[in-house]
């Protein structure tokens, strides 16, 4: 067990920079996940921290130790990879032993640590078979245990489940979290899923374009984005960006919506740190969740956040549990999140509440939040 | 798959079996046309003078003799040196094996830099590497002898193993790289963090998938190095010519009559190395070849 300090990492490729100024820092045990969509760099990070390309400038440490120049095999990691990168030649059990023979483990030793990780992963069957004669799923579980049998200070993983079926992919990730918070070893893992992303991590650092947008806890992350690109990202189906307008009416302030038939209604917003000054009548983009939509809310009696909006219904998507209607509200699609026996068929109208209680705006120039609720939630860059 | 059973079992459909027949009938034909040169090497082999002069080029043999494959082998004349083909035939294994096994073994650690390995610039050294592919022989003969005399190696088997390994090298390396760019690049990044370095990564996990394009490299360089005619010509010694020379030497050596089923036996002994190469080799010449087309 190691923690990990990142900081302000740059990363060239000939012209291209691809990690412009990347800080993070990981606690001993911590599972972080580098979130993001591709070619935003996570993988070149991982690729960096594990020593398998050089940093141009900035610092990489594990516990105390700089590890800038340290080569790969000295830097006490193991990594598992996409597409398992298992030796051809080799049967499983010489795959996961390889490592401990060239760093020169002694025989029984690596007898002893080749059961005790077949039997981790049930793969102590399959010791004799070549890679070839393993299923997708059966190879991941090898190339976790050739990560396993060096018993690592650090794990990275890069993109391990992309390459299975979405059922088995969705097995694999519970197994990973069981094998964390078994051996409660760092780990450091890549993917382009947010459901990976939110399911798996301790903290999630969300990148695009070489940079941090976004470091933070998943819960945070989901309700507290730092920008439209992290709102926007993370959550499935994704949040709704309305733009409008913010309006004073009576002693309140809030944003007008405008529905298809051109009718208006006036959502109040929450007014902690927002400065009502500057942005009054200016144009802002109401970030709002499906799920913040919908036929109606429990406890919604007298909750002076929740209000009602009628939209004629576009379209539907059944989901089971619930369904997806798609409305129109200021131009712009908005997904509602509506238990199933509530909704209406398409072309009717519907009443929909509103919660805007976790409603968010974003400055629609620069994309950032306007009103930041919590301190804690700010981007690295 | 259907069509497929039902060619093979030769049946119903008229059109897919006029297909069929055409199909065999032009390679049928094909075949006899490659085959019969040697065919007719062979039986001039097996003949006496007597039949040759007497018989017709593709008649067969009235009596079988194996005279001229002794002649050829022990003590037809070359030149004024009268004893055979074995001496050349042996200079041209001295000097096929170490020169295979050396530029293969080089081009395959090549081929292993230039794809698992880049450095800055090694694109452009690959693509300079491969201009050796396209210079043909006769722009090196000068510079090559004076080098070879530079070095010591001129008039010698030694100087022709050298050049053999140096022309060669453009081609294995070529190939090597070309089947070791289809290895995924994760597997070297892997076997790195595991802790192996540059040789150890080689020997345990790319040479033991590499015998399909070391067969290939293997087949190409002894057909390539056992057939030279000019490299040998010019740089070779009295004492150290290779079996092509010698065989020219000994079809242009005129010693009152023209021997013919002499030449021809002495023909196929310099030919038969490389014919046994690909009949035992070549299955896997075919696979690799494919493998690097498809996958790369």
């Amino acid at each position: 067990m190691a923690s990990l300090t990142v900081s302000n990492i740059r990363k060239k490729f000939g012209n291209q920079e691809v990690l412009k100024g990347v800080s993070l820092s990981v606690k001993s045990g911590e599972f972080l996940v580098l979130v993001g969509p591709s070619g935003c760099g996570k993988s070149t990070l991982l690729n960096l921290i594990a020593g398998l390309e050089t940093i141009n400038s900035g610092e990489i440490r594990i516990d105390d130790q700089v590890v800038n120049d340290i080569r790969p095999k000295d830097r006490d990691i193991a990594m598992v990879f996409q597409s398992y990168a298992l030796y051809p030649s080799m049967n499983v059990r010489k795959n996961l032993s390889f490592g401990l023979e060239t760093r020169g483990v002694p025989k029984a030793q690596i007898e002893e640590t080749i059961r005790h990780v077949a039997q981790i992963l049930q793969i102590s069957e399959l010791l004799n078979r070549k890679p070839s004669q393993l299923s997708g799923g059966q190879r991941q579980r090898v190339a976790m245990g050739r990560a396993l049998a060096r018993d690592p200070a650090i794990f990275l993983f890069d993109e391990p489940l992309s390459n299975l079926d979405a059922k088995l992919r969705v097995e694999m990730r519970t197994e990973i979290k069981e094998l964390h918070q078994r051996i409660k070893t760092t780990i450091v893992y890549v993917t382009h899923d947010q459901i990976e992303a939110m399911t798996l991590a301790d903290r999630i650092a969300v990148m695009k374009d070489g940079f941090i947008h976004q470091f933070d806890t998943p819960q945070q992350l989901y309700d507290n984005p730092a920008n439209l690109f992290v709102a926007g990202f993370i959550g499935s189906p994704a949040m709704n960006f309305i733009p409008c307008r913010l309006v004073n009416q009576g002693n309140q302030t809030g944003v007008m919506l405008e529905n298809k038939a051109g009718r208006s209604f006036f959502m109040p917003v929450e007014q902690h740190d927002l400065d009502v000054k500057k942005w009054l009548d200016q144009e802002v983009i109401l970030g709002i969740r499906p799920e913040r939509i919908a036929s109606g809310f429990y406890e919604q009696e007298g909750n002076p956040m929740i209000h009602e909006i009628e939209c004629i219904v576009e379209v539907l998507e059944p989901t089971g549990p619930d369904t997806l209607v798609f409305v129109i509200i200021n131009d712009s699609k908005v997904t509602c999140r509506v238990s199933p026996h509530a909704v209406k068929a398409p072309g009717e109208s519907m009443k929909l509440m509103i919660d805007m209680s976790k409603a968010l705006l974003f400055d629609p120039g620069t994309g950032q939040r306007i009103e930041n609720q919590t301190a804690g939630s700010t981007g690295c860059t | 798959m259907r069509d497929k059973t039902a060619a093979l079992a030769g049946t119903s459909d008229p059109a897919t079996l006029i297909g069929r027949i055409i199909v065999y009938f032009v390679l049928i034909v094909a075949a006899v046309f490659f085959l019969i040169p040697f065919f007719v090497m062979i039986m001039t082999s097996i003949k006496s003078m007597n039949d040759i002069r007497t018989g017709y080029l593709i008649s067969l043999p009235r009596e079988i003799t194996i005279e001229a494959w002794v002649k050829a082998w022990d003590s037809a004349c070359t030149g004024i040196n009268c004893e055979g083909m074995k001496n050349y035939f042996w200079n041209s294994v001295r000097m096929v094996i170490p020169s295979v096994i050396i530029s293969t073994l080089i081009g395959a650690v090549n081929g292993y830099i230039f794809s698992k390995w880049r450095f800055k610039g090694s694109e452009t050294f690959f693509s300079f590497l491969l201009l050796g592919c396209f210079i043909p022989f006769q722009v090196i003969l000068l510079p090559m002898s004076q080098t070879l005399g530079l070095i010591g190696l001129g008039q010698s088997i030694y100087g022709l193993i050298f050049v053999h390994i140096v022309y060669g090298l453009p081609f294995t390396t070529l190939f090597f790289r070309n089947y070791y760019v289809t290895i995924p690049d994760e597997i070297i990044k892997a076997a790195k963090i595991d802790g192996a370095g540059f040789f150890r990564i080689f020997r345990k996990v790319i040479l033991p998938v590499s015998l399909p394009i070391f067969v290939v490299a293997i087949i190409w360089q002894t057909t390539q190095i056992w057939n030279d005619f000019l490299f040998g010509v010019a740089f070779s010694g009295s004492d150290s010519q290779p079996i092509t020379v010698a065989l020219n030497n000994l079809v242009n050596t005129s010693t009152g009559v023209k021997e013919y089923n002499v030449d021809m036996a002495a023909a196929i002994i310099a030919g038969l190395p490389t014919l046994f190469v690909y009949i035992v080799a070549g299955k896997y010449f075919l696979r690799g070849l494919v493998a690097g087309a498809v996958k790369g």
